[in-house]
């Protein structure tokens, strides 16, 4: 069994009277997700769905521009804001994409991924004790970064049967007077959907009736099938009161490079670039460099990645229904979140086993929330043959585990 | 359609089945299209890239440039044909620049190629000229790479 213990053993403890780790940080728990770390490490042919982001290199003609620019010397800082011909770019794909108008002057921010413009958020917005509204299951980032924020992280549970789509008056239900902003993300990791834009409407009508801030984490806007994403920003009257969160990482396939940005009204914006002064400087040279690249010329390899991630989407989906795990078609992203009730076994239980007994990796659904219990998360972000040898693995121990 | 055949193109050996869940269409559309394209040759050929070097099969390629005087009435076509009619000739394309016909010969040795090029090509009426560049080393055909790299990036086997 692995507990949520099991790491912190292996770190030997200093011998001191009292522990130097402030409350805070000994409050917030260990990623339900490295926990599984070790146990990996020592398994030979695993096959992995648990992984979160895509299987392709980032396209050639990215790496090269910036193998060029290094090649030239551009190895320095930037300003904190970022390269201004990044935020020219940005401010030009978003309008053409979103019909959004965002000042590269003022309004756009270069962060080291999303994963830092939505700390840069929080701690930008949140007062101590003010609480943000988010659904879940949510991705593994927002609970911790709001508390590290001093805020307070309220979830609101959605369902598979309604295809984890939130509901606008279930976000309603919790709002107080201590309730700053709603967190969503969507398209969403770890269910795959979609917020329809009709509930989104009503969510944009729940925040300006409370006057809340939207934070927005679109990063998965490009990963969309058979749908149009709408940017929340782009609902009208929301853009005054949205941050919008976006990046490369996965429309791109450039994970490792660490850029991603926010977008939002300048006042915010100066607070975010203030945070961001102060403890990250700027985002690193080669990955903006990159990144004006992705977006001057990588139009063509995201339209050939998502038709690719739609194709293995469907033959994970049926893959999964086949053996038994109950799976409705996501809209976005490239997770598929299928039901285990089949089997009877807790979402960890399930992880563990079935990396133990058939060597495939999946995240358990209660790494996201409560909400996500019952379910694992299978990214289909894998080569067809592997994703094959999976789905049989899987069905082998779906038969095994049947209750 | 386009759909369909751009599965086949990325792995000839995807059966319909896989394909029709692939692209969300009916089994039986997918092979109706199949057969279809088959019968009009929009697919032209199912076939296996083998890199023989991995056999240390001698075989031997050259790149020859053919520069032509062009018929009148029929042009540069039957030119054409009449190279690529030799199945030593596995690749014939016509092209703007300083020749006209790029010709990829193939032979088990240097003298076999050498000898159909100067017996077989050379000596047709309308060329004019030939220069033969034997291929040293073959990186990358038809979009796939073929040295061994062996730095395929290493994924976490679990992220968020
Ligand atoms: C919902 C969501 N937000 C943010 C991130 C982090 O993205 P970045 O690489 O831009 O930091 C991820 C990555 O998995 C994600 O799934």
């Amino acid at each position: 069994m692995i507990t949520e213990n099991s790491t912190v053993v292996s770190i030997a403890r200093p011998k001191r009277a009292r522990t130097m780790v402030s409350r805070r940080m000994q409050k917030i728990p260990s990623s339900g997700i490295r926990r599984f770390f070790d146990l990996i490490a020592s398994i030979d042919g695993v096959i992995s769905l648990g992984v979160g982001e895509p299987d392709y290199a980032t396209p050639w003609h990215i790496c090269e521009s910036a193998v060029y620019a290094m090649e030239r010397g551009r190895t320095m800082y930037t300003s904190n804001y970022g390269l201004l011909e990044l935020r020219q770019g940005l401010s030009r794909h978003l309008e053409a994409r979103y019909g959004l108008e965002y000042d590269p002057g003022r309004e756009l921010l270069i962060t080291a991924g999303v994963s830092e413009a939505l700390d840069l958020a929080l701690r930008a917005v949140l007062n101590p004790g003010e609480e943000v509204i988010a659904p879940e299951p949510s991705y593994v980032s927002y609970a911790p970064c709001t508390i590290m924020a001093g805020g307070v992280f309220v979830s609101v549970p959605t369902y598979a049967e309604d295809g984890f789509q939130v509901r606008a008056v279930d976000i309603r239900d919790r709002i107080n007077q201590r309730t700053k902003a709603i967190l969503l993300n969507y398209p969403n990791n770890p269910t795959g959907s979609v917020l329809d834009r009709a509930e989104m409407v009503k969510v944009a009508e729940v925040a300006r009736q409370h006057d809340l801030l939207v934070i927005s984490d679109e990063i998965y806007d490009r990963l969309v099938y058979e749908v149009e994403h709408t940017c929340f920003a782009s609902l009208p009257g929301m853009r005054e009161r949205t941050i919008l969160l976006g990046g490369f990482s996965k429309a791109y396939a450039m994970t490792g490079w660490r850029v991603g940005y926010a977008a939002a009204p300048a006042d915010i914006i100066e607070a975010m670039m203030k945070i961001h002064q102060y403890t990250m400087l700027c985002a690193p040279i080669m990955a903006q460099v990159a990144a004006i690249e992705a977006l001057r010329a990588g139009e063509s390899d995201v339209q050939e990645m998502v038709a690719d991630y739609g194709q293995r989407r469907r033959v994970m989906v049926k893959g999964l229904n086949d053996i038994g795990l109950a799976c409705s078609e996501p809209q976005g992203a490239f997770y598929a979140f299928p039901s285990i009730k089949t089997t009877g076994l807790s979402s960890v239980e399930f992880a563990e086993r079935l990396l133990k007994e058939e060597r495939v990796v999946v995240v358990p659904g209660s790494a996201f929330g409560s909400s996500g219990e019952g379910h694992i998360r299978c990214c289909y972000a894998v080569s067809l043959p592997e994703m094959e040898e999976a789905l049989e693995r899987m069905g082998r121990f779906v038969e095994r585990h049947r209750r | 359609m386009k759909e369909i055949l751009k599965v086949l193109e990325q792995d000839a050996r995807t059966t319909p089945e896989q394909i029709a869940i692939m692209t969300g269409k009916s089994l039986a559309e997918v092979k109706e299209v199949i057969r279809e394209a088959e019968r009009d040759r929009t697919i032209i050929k199912y076939k296996t890239i083998v890199n023989w070097d991995k056999l240390g099969e001698e075989q031997v390629w050259a790149l020859i440039e053919v520069k032509v005087s062009p018929q009148r009435d029929v042009g540069f076509d039957a030119m054409a044909e009449r190279i690529y009619r030799f199945p030593e000739a596995r690749t014939v394309y016509l092209v703007s620049g300083t020749y006209d016909l790029a010709v990829f010969v193939t032979g088990k040795t240097m003298q076999e190629v050498a000898a159909f090029v100067a017996e077989k090509l050379a000596s047709l009426d309308s060329v004019q000229g030939t220069v033969t560049h034997f291929l040293l080393k073959r990186y990358k055909e038809d979009g796939e790479i073929l040295v061994d790299r062996g730095e395929r990036g290493e994924r976490l086997a679990i992220s968020p």
